[in-house]
């Protein structure tokens, strides 16, 4: 088979396989190379929400687009990846909280979303397994969960059956532009393209590096655990605005469950470990917040190897320094829900040049300077002193 | 003083915890059963009347001699019972009981978790009066009552004829051994298993009991199905010579051999081979059993051995881990006690070709025979998903794809069979799928330690 392609997508993740299914559907020659399996690290170990509300004010055009591919793609690929229209539920406990749940309430109405506020009483009244010294909270009706283990081979396979070639085991073991082409070298031979996407998540530093534009990437992961299986009973999926817990219940039965602070990944980058005490902070917060999962055993922690940033802002959009490369990567912990969105754009890009979708934002240029903590950064990271630098 | 934990006081653990105190170090020793004794040497019920001197025959002297020798010992060493040592992270260890949740730093670590049953599954195996072979000897030396009336144990083990015969002793009548591994395999076996002179003395010696006690026992056979609706009512299977028979029963005790207990070396840091005769991924261990920086493991979560083994890799491990830590000379019995463990263990490989783990057996498997009990996986789910598109050929693939080994024993009891139908599913060598990777907790925990938890 010849190794000479259209297009190359380094990063069989969810990114990759949404941008291969977008650019096979449109006839367009492409091969995704994958390191190890398709969809096993942070797009298959996520904690698959598909929530809107609470997102980056930037980022709504994006996510509202990703959202509208998600609701439909169950149908176009034929096969269930558990998609659930469950709603989202946005939990405070104190003033502090209530006025931060209104401004992202503001700005998703903005958006076109519809945001009901729940006050104790009613909230109590309809998820009465909650506890009682909440103060209000917000929900919204589309947001989603889906299963992320599922997810990304469903969309590999749709590629697939669209032309796409998807080559797993097959690590870039170096990559580069001739002055021509792409090259990229790899056990499995050499694969050439026109155009080269940077889709490698966590590992997508390395790449962007090469073609001089590094970025302050690290790797990280959410502490996450699931509960024994019993009644499906709560139906929306939560969290509380502080970030200690945000967990929902699969129709299977089991609570699956994240919470900040993240954790930096071990130092050979393959790795998450959970530190127990994260895990025994998850469990009172959620033992808290609904009393009856009190009694339920917590069967299993897990972790990803996910890439973020200082800004906790993904780089998406093309290089500025080589023609034809476009980057993806590095999605600060909420690459799940916008991923069938970079795709769609990243298909436009490379097959038209524009798209309509604003993704400045997330512009590879804003590197150039240092870029300061964000709030949300310096929330959700206990021990960002011993984040590795290439800050 | 230096912080030595020692998790696990079965025969290795109880063995390192005094070969500890005798150097003047007093260790801290956690197991999660009430009493000291593991599961081989597991302490009859002090509750109950029962005849210990019957249930372990032979073996008596050295069970009492080992519990009197530990319980003499109990002033220097901190024994920690009922207690679950569910993470191991940062060189501590996060434990649960009774009273909630805690953890201990260690400075040297001997793990000694044991090992459990392996099992292949056959439909019906999961109807209520199915138990593994260990359980069945939990519930007569710990309940004081049988599994059933009429008892069938079936797989390939000898400690088939163990319990066959334990249960006869205390009393049982109705009783049955089938055997899947054909007599010719235990013939092949015997010059092997004749070198360790005592042990297979003792094998010959159930097998004589039962034969004299009138048990039947059937070599080569092919298990079939168990079948009953609410509960066991029955068991089919073929005979070495083909006939297929139905036998009724209401309660069978399945085991093929043992399947080490690995999650926790796993936490700790160890790193794993794959062992052919075995036929499963046991941490890499030296002949001291150390396995890491101050890490030990010894007994049966390093290799299968029996409980001789046990206890004297335990005090191997102990003065291995006292010469590494600074605080003694190099033990003076340590050549002796290598020689020891590994004749053991290499017995255990001779053992492996008389009982016989029928791998072959999960490509034949019903399709809609259950593997994953916990989550109700079938030998077919599995089979249909390694056959699609990006489908996965390795372990924790499969379990993230199908479910399988994701329930509440986290793999524990189906990943044997997972990986012999996700290898043959594959066409792969079974070594080339992996094996499941643990996570904490290594057995389940509750969310909360307050009154609801605990009522």
């Amino acid at each position: 088979m010849t190794q000479e392609t259209e297009t190359i997508i380094i990063g069989g993740g969810l990114i990759g396989a949404f941008t291969a299914y977008f650019l096979a559907r449109e006839g367009h020659p492409v091969t995704v190379l994958e390191k190890g399996f398709v969809g096993a690290q942070s797009s298959g170990a996520n904690f698959g929400n598909l929530r809107l509300q609470g997102r980056d004010p930037r980022q709504y055009p994006l996510s509202l687009r990703a959202q509208a591919i998600w609701e439909a793609f169950e149908t176009i690929a034929g096969e269930s990846f558990e998609y659930d229209r469950t709603g989202h539920l946005y939990i405070a406990r104190n003033e502090k909280e209530l006025a931060k749940l209104e401004h992202h309430a503001e700005i998703a109405r903005q958006h076109g979303l519809d945001i009901e506020m729940l006050a104790t009483a009613a909230l109590t009244q309809r998820f009465p397994y909650l506890a009682t010294d909440t103060l209000a909270a917000t929900f919204c009706g589309r947001d989603a969960t889906a299963n992320p283990r599922l997810a990304t081979p469903v969309v590999m396979r749709a590629a697939l059956r669209l032309g796409a070639r998807i080559v797993e085991h097959c690590e870039a073991l170096s990559t580069v532009y001739t002055g021509s082409r792409f090259e990229v070298e790899t056990a499995q031979g050499r694969f050439m393209s026109k155009t080269l996407v940077n889709a490698a998540g966590a590992w997508g530093g390395a790449i962007a590096a090469h073609f001089g534009e590094p970025v302050p990437v690290f790797s990280a992961g959410p502490p996450q655990f699931v509960t024994e299986p019993f009644p499906h009973v709560i139906r929306p999926s939560m969290q509380m605005v502080n970030g200690s817990v945000i967990f929902r219940q699969i129709p299977r039965g089991n609570v699956i469950v994240a919470g900040y602070p993240r954790t930096a990944s071990e130092a050979d980058g393959n790795r998450t470990f959970v530190p127990p005490g994260k895990t025994l902070a998850g469990m009172e917060a959620l033992g808290a917040i609904v009393p009856l999962l009190r009694d339920a055993h917590v069967i299993r922690v897990w972790s990803g190897v996910e890439g973020y940033l200082p800004d906790m802002r993904p780089v998406i959009g093309p290089s500025r320094t080589q023609d034809g490369l476009f980057h993806a990567f590095a999605c600060c912990g909420h690459g799940f829900q916008i991923a069938p969105g970079i795709g769609a754009v990243l298909g436009e890009l490379i097959r038209t040049g524009q798209t309509n979708t604003p993704i400045d934002a997330y512009d590879i240029a804003r590197f150039r300077d240092q870029v300061p903590d964000s709030e949300k950064f310096i929330q959700e990271f206990d021990n960002r002193a011993i984040i590795p630098a290439a800050r | 003083m230096r912080q030595i934990l020692i998790i696990g006081a079965g025969p290795a653990g109880m063995s390192a915890a005094m070969a500890l105190a005798e150097a003047g170090i007093r260790p801290i020793v956690i197991d999660e059963n009430t009493l000291a004794g593991g599961q081989g040497f597991r302490q009859t019920n002090p509750d109950i009347d029962l005849d210990a001197d019957a249930i372990y025959g032979r073996e008596y002297g050295r069970y009492r001699d080992l519990h009197s020798r530990f319980r003499s010992c109990l002033d220097k060493i901190d024994h920690r019972s009922s207690t679950l040592v569910w993470a191991i992270h940062d060189r501590k260890a996060h434990t649960f009981n009774d009273k909630g949740f805690s953890e201990i730093a260690f400075d040297g670590l001997i793990l000694a978790p044991g090992a459990t049953d392996r099992l292949m599954p056959l439909p019906g195996w999961t109807l209520p009066g199915v138990f593994s072979l260990g359980a069945a000897q939990v519930a007569l030396k710990d309940q004081g009552c049988f599994i059933g009336r009429r008892i069938v144990f079936a797989g390939s083990s000898p400690l088939l004829l163990l319990a066959a015969l334990q249960y006869h002793k205390l009393g049982a009548r109705q009783l049955c051994v089938l055997d899947t591994t054909p007599l010719h395999h235990k013939l092949r076996a015997a010059p092997g298993l004749l070198n360790s002179g005592r042990t297979f003395l003792q094998g010959l010696s159930y097998l004589w009991a039962l034969k004299k006690r009138g048990v039947p026992i059937h070599n080569g056979v092919e298990l079939r199905e168990i079948e009953g609706q609410d509960r066991v009512t029955a068991i089919r299977f073929c005979d070495a010579s083909g006939t297929e028979h139905r036998l009724t029963c209401d309660a069978v005790a399945l085991g093929y051999g043992l399947r080490a207990e690995t999650q926790l070396a796993e936490l700790a840091g160890a790193d794993f081979r794959f062992d052919h005769r075995l036929r499963q991924w046991l941490p890499r261990v030296d002949e001291n059993g150390r396995a890491g920086d101050c890490l030990y493991i010894a007994g049966d979560g390093a290799a299968t051995g029996g409980a001789y083994a046990a206890i004297a890799s335990g005090t191997l491990a102990a003065t291995a881990l006292l010469g590494e830590l600074g605080m003694s000379q190099a033990g003076k019995n340590g050549a002796h006690l290598q020689t020891q463990v590994g004749k053991l263990r290499r017995f255990q490989h001779h053992l492996a070709t008389a009982f016989r783990w029928p791998h072959e057996t999960a490509q034949t498997l019903p399709g809609h025979t259950i593997v994953c009990r916990c989550e109700n996986v079938t030998a077919d789910d599995i089979r249909t998903a390694a056959t699609q598109a990006f489908g996965p050929v390795e372990l924790n693939r499969m379990k993230a794809i199908t479910r399988c080994g994701m329930g509440r024993c986290q793999g524990r009891f189906c990943s044997a069979a997972l990986a012999e139908i996700t290898a043959a599913a594959c066409g792969k060598p079974i070594d080339a799928v992996g094996r499941l990777r643990a996570q904490a907790p290594v057995k389940p925990v509750p969310i909360s330690t307050t009154e609801t938890a605990l009522r």
